[in-house]
């Protein structure tokens, strides 16, 4: 004879069980409908094309240490960031390209992220609107970048002179790489201070 | 800045040098006179587990900069020129102490020498620090600010004794930590493959004649800026 003590035990072990495959078979069943739902969402039309812009490209130029004004016409996104970075794939792709005038491998892969903030303490000056950009370069592009003072400062030039010739709110660009500061580029040029975009312009002897 | 006087004052400007020296802020005594002895800091980038960039010839940079740095260092001595070098071996010296050594020296003109197989010719580099006014403390990583205009008067000169020596010249600006904190006249400047008309390479940054050449140019100018110093 079962004592009635162990019936009862038995039969609430009996209902935690059933209880417990009733909400694993819930959980179940709301996992598969978030995975159907997240293939519902998947893109089924191809994403619309940006309309094609004049941007300006400021490419460096080893031979002679300038950065030259080069005319593109780009379909540029709407979202500044993502224009930035586009913008910048651009001028990497034309340095990775054989026979380039300041050649660096990589291209276009080499800017992971471009970042757009109010740069701090605007508010307070005559440029309330001033943009921070802080370019995130990647590993591969800054491993394989050569080695050299001037052609790693026309790099920098380069990309803070493509910034303001396209976002003029852009006034100063800081540079990470891998998510990271670093402290310089290929060994010379500093990247740990805040560029002024104003300063490539008058530095970089731009020439038509 | 101007300082008041008296014991509350006193108090107040030790505590300032305290606190701006823990902050890594370092006294500078910018676009002081020149001392009677002309001292010039001469400093080969690079060095130890730090190799900088590899030339054409496979050459390590750091190889070219002491190189060069030597020859440097024995055209001024023979000229009566004091000179201090950040390094005289194969050893790592990083961007604090270069700068800690050229303010130390007090030096009339700091050289923070490089080379890179890109380019033609020499590049003459000044920091692209904002000019600033001289103050009693600088801060460490801006100290070049005070110092802009000087720096730029030298590298004229060194950019005409380049150019009469018939060298290509590319003057430019650029962001370098050691330069950055060098309370100097101060330059970087690039040794850059020597290229002809068709742009082929007629000598690299590691040639002997050619590093003799630059060397014998840097020298002249050097003796210039010293002789236009002491000018009153």
């Amino acid at each position: 004879m079962i004592p009635r003590y162990q019936q009862i035990l038995f039969a609430v072990l009996l209902f935690s069980a059933l209880v417990m495959g009733g909400v694993l078979w819930h959980l179940r069943q709301r996992a598969h409908e978030r995975l159907l739902a997240g293939e519902d969402s998947a893109p089924t039309k191809a994403p619309a094309v940006a309309p094609a812009e004049r941007s300006t490209l400021m490419v460096a130029n080893d031979a002679d240490g300038s950065l030259r004004v080069q005319e593109r016409v780009l379909p540029l996104p709407a979202d500044p960031n993502a224009r930035a970075r586009v913008l910048l794939g651009e001028l990497l792709n034309l340095y990775a390209a054989r026979g380039a005038a300041h050649p660096v491998s990589g291209g276009a892969a080499g800017v992971a992220q471009v970042f757009l903030m109010p740069v701090p303490g605007a508010k307070k000056t005559a440029d309330p609107g001033a943009e921070l950009a802080v370019v995130n370069l990647t590993g591969n592009f800054v491993a394989s970048h050569p080695s050299g003072l001037e052609t790693e400062t026309l790099t920098v030039l380069s990309i803070c002179g493509t910034l303001r010739a396209n976002l003029p709110r852009i006034t100063e660009v800081r540079f990470l790489v891998d998510g990271q500061e670093r402290a310089n580029l290929a060994g010379h040029a500093d990247l740990t201070q805040t560029y002024l975009t104003a300063d490539a312009v008058n530095t970089g002897e731009a020439r038509p | 800045m101007r300082w008041s006087r008296g014991p509350a004052a006193g108090l107040a400007v030790g505590c300032a040098a305290i606190l701006a020296l823990t902050a890594g802020v370092l006294p500078a005594k910018a676009q002081a006179p020149p001392s009677s002895r002309f001292v010039v800091v001469i400093d080969a980038a690079h060095g130890g587990a730090d190799a900088g960039g590899r030339l054409s010839s496979g050459q390590l940079e750091k190889n070219v900069t002491l190189e060069l740095s030597v020859r440097l260092r024995s055209l001024l001595a023979a000229r009566g020129i004091a000179v201090t070098t950040t390094r005289e071996s194969d050893i790592d010296v990083d961007a604090v102490r270069r700068a800690e050594i050229a303010n130390h020296a007090r030096a009339g003109a700091c050289l923070s020498l490089h080379a890179s197989e890109t380019g033609s010719g020499i590049h003459l580099f000044t920091s692209s620090l904002a000019p600033t006014q001289p103050a009693r403390f600088e801060a460490w990583k801006t100290a070049q600010g005070a110092w802009i205009s000087r720096s730029l008067a030298l590298a004229g000169a060194i950019n005409f004794a380049l150019l009469h020596a018939g060298f290509d010249v590319t003057l430019s600006r650029t962001a370098l930590t050691a330069v950055d904190s060098m309370t100097c006249p101060a330059l970087a400047l690039e040794v850059a493959p020597a290229r002809g008309a068709d742009g082929k390479v007629t000598a690299e940054p590691d040639d002997a004649t050619y590093q003799a050449s630059v060397a014998n140019a840097l020298a002249s100018a050097l003796l210039e800026w010293r002789m236009e110093g002491r000018q009153p």
